[in-house]
């Protein structure tokens, strides 16, 4: 609401000179070039930084080539993502990537909803309190978070399954990192820790955009909490969530530190982003690395695509682009 | 509705407690956990319980006077000098952009943020391979510029949308008021506009910090020594004083001295850092 005023008033200089076209044209035109020249160097960077890394990627897909064998570097076309798209290791890794990102997307949504509304609400006594715990997770390092779980589970040095041990199938021998499903479980437990506070956060300033006469005009009407939330807010949120939900989903799918940590890939969590590290860094398999790097890129691209056309999000306009 | 508006209240703080509470629960639990864990000595590690029997410094001492204090102690100089140098060239490029776009009038505004916008969503381990193999050609591999310039696409794009959303709330016009009233042109940039933007710029600086410092995958991947592997990666890498000891305790007690210094920054600025991340997320 208030935006649209002012990008108005952010462009007073050029208005007083709308009288003489010549004049108006000069400053134009100096303006212009005065925009690019404070803005470009940040574009050129950006560009260099991602646009550049990438095209080289796609290059690299192309040959064979192994750092431990660089003269055997040769053009094999899309051999290599033939080789990735047939391996059913590459399948697996994509499954467990969509699952934890499903799943902690899920989780978060309604957690962070949750946090969102108890700093929206908080009482002004316990507000920075509040908001200043939600932002240690958000600070903290990933690896640190995933290393405090994977302390806490760990069944050396792990409290979980003392504390935990009257659940049915939690002893003190109860290896959480020996099966796929339990280690999944931590991972994203940590993932889900660390970064509920960036969601709650996104839908806070969503929550801070619904009108509150409309909640109280609605309570007046004798509207229950749970309808008001419903009818009322939800709706007008739509755009903070379907943002924070997509915002999330990339994150979520490029997920590496916990894995990296917590399992480095063992018992089927292998998930992409690890799949492509070890298979570039590790192995020095360039060419190969390189094509599952493109197809994880591809994932998010099409990841993007079926968000903003299939669900309508408007991500510049959410995001204050104008 | 029925009771009165005293107790109402009084049930309001009681709940409003509890849920705080829960809330320091969540946020700080597996802090405490990890704190815990880093006052344990080796023999103490596998008791099963959370608090240490005795509480001891020996990790502590290992990560900064003992065997281990080359490791942590250089990685810790790499990530605060990489992620300060890192930030700084993001906030001034961001800041010189973020106040074009907010203020001048000029084609190709769209194209910058949407740009941005892709970037920060872009998988960093799609980016690694290819500096991986171009770093090891030039001579950036296992430096520090090795690793400042990859990080700019993790702070610059977040530093970008921050920044614009701060700057276009500034009231532009008090500059020329300034001017108005016999300011000169930079005095009234000076007195009327950077306190009004300083603190956006340093909200923006912070939450770029936060990123640089968290970086993992460049970190393992365009690093192979001390000379300029960060805190992440070396944590990774740790490995216990013998072949037969843990690291527990010294990975614990290294993630708490790095985590202090965002504890810090949230305790201090938590106000800013959430304005900064609201504005800069949904401004309509």
């Amino acid at each position: 609401m208030s935006a649209s005023t002012e990008v108005q008033k952010s462009v007073p200089a050029a208005s007083p000179t709308r009288r003489g076209g010549t004049v108006l044209s000069q400053r134009r035109k100096a303006e212009r070039r005065l925009g690019w020249l404070l803005a470009g160097p940040a574009f050129v960077v950006m560009l260099l930084v991602t646009l550049y890394p990438i095209l080289q990627a796609v290059w690299d897909s192309l040959f064979n080539f192994r750092l431990t064998a660089p003269q055997d570097r040769a053009f094999v076309g899309l051999a290599n993502y033939v080789v990735t798209l047939t391996d059913p290791l590459f399948w697996r890794a994509l499954g467990v990537t969509l699952l934890i990102t499903v799943v902690t997307v899920a989780v978060e949504l309604v957690l962070g909803f949750a946090l969102a509304l108890v700093m929206h609400k908080a009482l002004k006594s316990v507000r920075g309190l509040v908001r200043t715990a939600i932002l240690v997770p958000y600070g903290i390092i990933t690896v640190v978070s995933a290393f405090a779980w994977f302390y806490a589970f760990d069944i050396n040095s792990g409290f979980v399954n003392t504390w935990f041990a009257w659940l049915p199938g939690i002893g003190p021998d109860t290896n959480w990192f020996a099966g796929t499903w339990s280690s999944l479980f931590v991972i994203m437990a940590s993932e889900i820790w660390k970064t509920t506070p960036f969601i709650s956060l996104l839908l806070l300033a969503g929550l801070a955009q619904v009108p509150d006469e409309l909640s109280e005009a609605a309570e007046v009407d004798g509207a229950t909490w749970w309808q008001r939330m419903q009818r009322v807010i939800l709706p007008n949120m739509k755009a903070a969530i379907m943002v924070a939900l997509l915002f999330r989903a990339l994150d979520a799918f490029r997920i590496f530190d916990n894995v990296f940590i917590m399992t480095n890939g063992a018992f089927g969590t292998e998930v992409l982003s690890l799949l492509a590290y070890r298979t570039s860094i590790g192995r020095l398999e360039i060419g190969l690395g390189s094509a599952i790097s493109v197809l994880l890129f591809v994932c998010v691209l099409l990841i993007c695509f079926i968000a903003i056309k299939l669900f309508k999000v408007d991500l510049t306009s959410a995001r204050g682009g104008k | 509705m029925m009771s009165s508006p005293q107790s109402k209240k009084a049930k309001e703080r009681v709940l409003w407690a509890l849920i705080t509470a829960a809330v320091l629960v969540y946020a700080l639990f597996p802090v405490a956990s990890i704190l815990a864990t880093s006052f344990k000595e080796p023999s103490d590690l596998t008791t099963g319980k959370f608090l240490p029997t005795e509480w001891s410094g020996v990790n502590y001492e290992q990560i900064l006077v003992g065997d281990a204090q080359v490791l942590f102690l250089s990685s810790l100089r790499n990530s605060i000098g990489i992620a300060l140098i890192a930030t700084a060239i993001a906030v001034v490029l961001a800041t010189l952009c973020a106040y074009a776009i907010a203020r001048l009038d000029f084609p190709g505004k769209k194209l910058i943020l949407t740009t941005a916008l892709a970037v920060s969503i872009f998988p960093v381990i799609s980016i690694v391979t290819p500096l991986f193999n171009v770093w090891r050609m030039i001579g950036l591999y296992d430096t520090w510029a090795g690793l400042i310039i990859p990080y700019l696409s993790l702070t610059l794009p977040i530093s970008i949308w921050t920044l614009a959303a701060f700057f276009r709330q500034i009231p532009w016009e008090l500059e020329q008021a300034a001017q108005v009233d016999g300011a000169t042109t930079w005095q009234a940039f000076r007195k009327a506009i950077v306190p009004l933007a300083a603190p956006g710029v340093f909200t923006t600086a912070i939450i770029a910090f936060f990123i640089a410092w968290n970086d993992f995958v460049y970190g393992i991947s365009l690093t192979s020594t001390e000379a300029a592997r960060p805190v992440p990666a070396a944590l990774a890498f740790f490995t216990g004083a013998s072949q037969f000891e843990s690291p527990t305790g010294a990975i614990s007690a290294a993630a708490i001295i790095v985590t202090i210094p965002v504890v810090l920054l949230v305790l201090l600025f938590q106000r800013q850092i959430v304005s900064g991340l609201t504005q800069g997320a949904v401004k309509g």
